[in-house]
């Protein structure tokens, strides 16, 4: 039987267990998981200038239609089988990689920065764009620095567009004194508020202000992000008592400018509460939260000793499991659970992928990668096991068990799924249950697989 | 299996017939409902994102406001309608303009909460459901929503009968006072068996115990019409549902409608949100019929823009806005507050409208008006701390 030990390890750090796999079994294995990610970090799918040539042409084409120009619903169709096959693709791959990965704390934290900076794309053909973030911003850097992390992910066009940077002009630059267009505070303020910082570090209105001044020039084009001087505001600003710039615009500024958010206090302790609270739970003692942002502000900012201080906390290996999976990770621990392959979620096809997986996870109350905001996804189990969002979950672990598990033992399931965590409650009621089927859901239904 | 507790059995009904599978919509925002004595009706909508109260009810007679917006707040260039001679409602409300005339609509205007400079989406919304009084958007020690304080000042809300619908736990409804959630569109494919089962296994976890009991209860008593909000547009099906729900036991509804942060073209984006409010209103005067006259409506946002168009066409996060009351129990047609004024030296932080008003002082007006709340109760039970002002007679 599994011990103890890597059970958490698989259930708390990961996607849970497989029956095909070995779970870590501590904190060493965990950080071992992450050094042999290597090749899990390398991105996928279209680069970024397809992405956004993709986006161009959908733009074109309903231009066209606009102006009721011949040939425009054929380009319509065409521009949007090219963006909702690579959407469809993109989201098939994420997922399959959660389902299949040996490296689950490297799959969970992908998608724990994937919150932290919060996109809503708004529609499908605009997660193109989201993905992509995922693949070369998130992924590359999550085992490095926060600050090349922070850096990547600020100047990415996903980031750009849905954070109105791209458009942000300064009153004073040369497209800004033609008039028309002005400045947009809406980066600058998420980025302390929500990616640094955060909302109670103390800075001011006039802080935004100067942030966003600053960071006026980040913008795009056809091959994704480029710095604009012309948009760029002329002259120093001051963010959090740091003078940047002031000479010929440049974005080795805003690089800074980041470089020293990342590093300052503030965001040690605040990315330090949002992991504990993300993967162990409660309310964290300030000392510990002092402690680990300590060791990350004493390693430079680097991520991966974080990580190390934060598994080697003694809280993360006790019971009970306080925290509820979100839907995303509990869709994708009951296909592990149940031993599915990766091809097999690669194989379900567009109308397949969103009745099994898309449809029910927003039911159960989280959309595919669409948060309400950019403040991401709640952590409080109380936000998800709601009755709705209970009954989705019953009726996704219903209808699964049905299509896949109509030959499994659900004793044996049990112990799979949960090992040392099963409690005897629930071993008597699987096997009261009448069907083996229901038995196996039974088991996906319960607070023990639902919490992690 | 004897030993196992089936004790919640009476939560099963008969058939378990709980089968509404409809597809589900996408994006539906929570409704949340109670059912108190007592026979008029609240329904309190939660217009996320901060609404652009100067767009929305247009200062157009103050002369100082076009030298602040060029593209926003256009008046009647823009098709805005006159409401008394100072202020203009946006075009795309045309559809409320009977309801104006027929004093079942009216406005309060440089309003808000007490949340003051920082200027957070999450940290203001939290504030205005929560109903506390601290400016840093600190909550109030019992983290509760004000809708659910209310409840607990009604006699009669019972465990049996004050319950509420929804997709996630809306603060403003949550608290002691027996609530839980629902949304329409859930369903639990399970034999009778397996929910016995289910039922055992919840037992010792009581979030999952709780949430499990209402998900059945309500699953049993559901209504089959309201399952299928697919077709209709978001705020058509929220406020169909909560009308159906309100002309039936319960008194009290609250949903939300987002959209309303337009820092880019803002016309083009505040247009869509508007259509939206509109629409959930005027479905739910014609879902409540001869109801309406007893029913107020609520719309509030957790705080206004900037007085200043940005450069995009937009207009960032601000303090001061409006909020929108609507039903047949209000003393309408009337834009209240003291307007504070647009000039230079009038705005706060030389950025945004001036507040002159909590706008939780008219929620608790409204409340007293339409549930008899003890006056007593509202500056300390509902909003501890408010400046309640002067009644404002919200209420017919």
């Amino acid at each position: 039987m599994t011990p103890l030990t890597s059970a958490l390890a698989a259930i708390r750090f990961g996607y849970g267990l497989h029956p095909g796999q070995r779970p870590p079994d501590g904190p060493q294995a965990l950080i071992a998981q992450l050094r042999d990610a290597r090749n899990d970090a390398a991105p996928a799918g279209p680069a970024v200038d397809d992405r956004m040539a993709m986006l161009d042409a959908n733009f074109k084409a309903r231009r066209m239609r606009r102006r009721n120009e011949a040939g425009a619903d054929e380009a319509i169709k065409e521009a949007s089988r090219a963006l909702v096959g690579t959407v469809t693709e993109d989201s098939r791959r994420l997922v399959a990689r959660a389902v299949g990965s040996e490296a689950g704390f490297f799959e969970r934290l992908a998608m724990f920065w994937t919150d932290h900076f919060a996109i809503e794309a708004g529609n499908r053909r605009r997660a193109v764009l989201t993905h992509d973030m995922i693949e070369r911003a998130i992924r590359p850097n999550l085992t490095g620095s926060f600050g090349d992390l922070l850096k990547a992910v600020t100047k990415h066009p996903a980031m750009l567009v849905y954070l109105n940077q791209a458009r942000s002009t300064g009153p004073n630059s040369i497209a800004g004194k033609r008039g028309k267009r002005g400045l947009n505070e809406n980066l600058a303020r998420e980025v302390l508020e929500l990616h640094t910082v955060g909302v109670d570090a103390g800075y001011t209105q006039k802080d935004v202000r100067e942030f966003a001044e600053l960071l006026t020039g980040l913008g795009l084009d056809e091959d994704g992000f480029r710095f604009r001087p012309q948009l760029a505001e002329p002259g120093a600003e001051t963010v959090l008592g740091a003078r940047y710039g002031g000479g010929k615009a440049n974005v080795a500024d805003v690089d800074r400018a980041l470089e020293d958010l990342a590093l300052h206090p503030q965001t040690a302790r605040h990315l330090a509460r949002k992991l504990w609270v993300h993967f162990i739970g409660g309310v964290p003692e300030p000392s510990r939260i002092d402690a680990l942002a300590r060791v990350y502000l004493d390693e430079g900012g680097g991520l991966m000793p974080l990580y190390r201080a934060l598994v080697d906390e003694p809280r993360a290996w006790e019971l009970p499991l306080l925290k509820a999976k979100l839907p995303f990770d509990f869709v994708v621990s009951s296909l592990r659970a149940l031993g599915t392959a990766p091809r097999e979620v690669t194989g379900l096809n567009r109308r397949q992928f969103e009745a099994w997986l898309t449809v029910p996870m927003m039911r159960m109350g989280q959309p595919f990668l669409e948060p309400g905001g950019p403040d991401g996804f709640p952590e409080a189990p109380e936000a998800w096991i709601t009755p709705a969002g209970l009954a989705a979950r019953v009726s996704w672990a219903g209808a699964l068990a049905q299509e896949r598990a109509r030959d499994r033992d659900p004793r044996e399931f049990l112990e799979t799924a949960l090992g040392p965590v099963a409690p005897e409650l629930l071993r008597r009621a699987v096997a009261g249950a009448e069907t083996r089927h229901e038995g196996v859901a039974l088991v996906l239904a319960s607070p023990e697989f639902n919490r992690r | 299996m004897t030993d196992l507790d089936f004790s919640r059995r009476r939560f099963l009904g008969t058939t378990l017939a709980l089968g509404c599978s409809a597809a589900a919509s996408p994006f539906v925002t929570p409704v949340t409902l109670a059912v108190t004595p007592g026979d008029n009706r609240l329904v309190v909508i939660v217009l996320r994102g901060a609404m652009d109260g100067l767009d929305v009810v247009q200062p157009i007679g103050d002369r100082a406001l076009r030298g602040h917006r060029r593209n926003l707040s256009t008046g009647e260039a823009g098709g805005a309608h006159d409401l008394d001679g100072f202020f203009m409602l946006h075009s795309e409300l045309s559809g409320l303009m009977p309801l104006w005339q027929a004093g079942e609509l009216s406005f309060a205007h440089a309003v808000s909460t007490p949340y003051r400079d920082k200027r957070s989406h999450f940290d203001g919304q939290d504030l205005l459901e929560n109903g506390g009084n601290s400016p840093d958007g600190g909550m109030t020690p019992g983290r509760d929503g004000w809708l659910n304080r209310m409840l607990s000042l009604l006699p009669g809300a019972s465990a049996q009968t004050a319950y509420a619908v929804g997709r996630e736990n809306l603060l403003l409804l949550s608290g002691d006072a027996p609530a839980s959630a629902w949304s329409p569109d859930s369903d639990m494919a399970l034999s009778p068996q397996a929910q016995l089962l289910l039922n055992a296994v919840y037992r010792d976890d009581p979030l999952f115990r709780q949430a499990g009991e209402a998900a059945m209860t309500l699953a049993a008593a559901q209504d089959g019409n309201a399952m299928n909000p697919r077709q209709a547009a978001r705020a058509a099906a929220l406020a169909g549902f909560a009308a159906q729900q309100l002309s039936g036991q319960a008194r009290v509804a609250a949903f939300s409608l987002n959209g309303w942060d337009t820092h880019q073209n803002q016309p083009g984006g505040l247009a869509g949100a508007l259509k939206e409010l509109q629409t959930a209103i005027l479905t739910l005067k014609q879902g409540l019929g001869p109801a309406w006259g007893k029913t107020a409506v609520l719309c509030l946002t957790e705080f206004g823009r900037t007085v200043r168009e940005n450069g995009n066409r937009g207009s960032d996060h601000g303090t001061g806005g409006a909020a929108i009351f609507a039903g047949g129990a209000l003393r309408g047609q009337a834009v209240h507050g003291k307007w504070p004024g647009l000039k230079a030296g009038n705005l706060y932080r030389d950025r945004d409208l001036m507040p002159t008003a909590d706008v939780r002082g008219y929620a608790a007006w409204a409340m007293r008006g339409l549930f008899g709340i003890d006056k007593g109760k509202l500056d300390t039970v509902l909003f501890p701390g408010v400046d309640l002002g002067k009644d404002p007679k919200l209420i017919a």
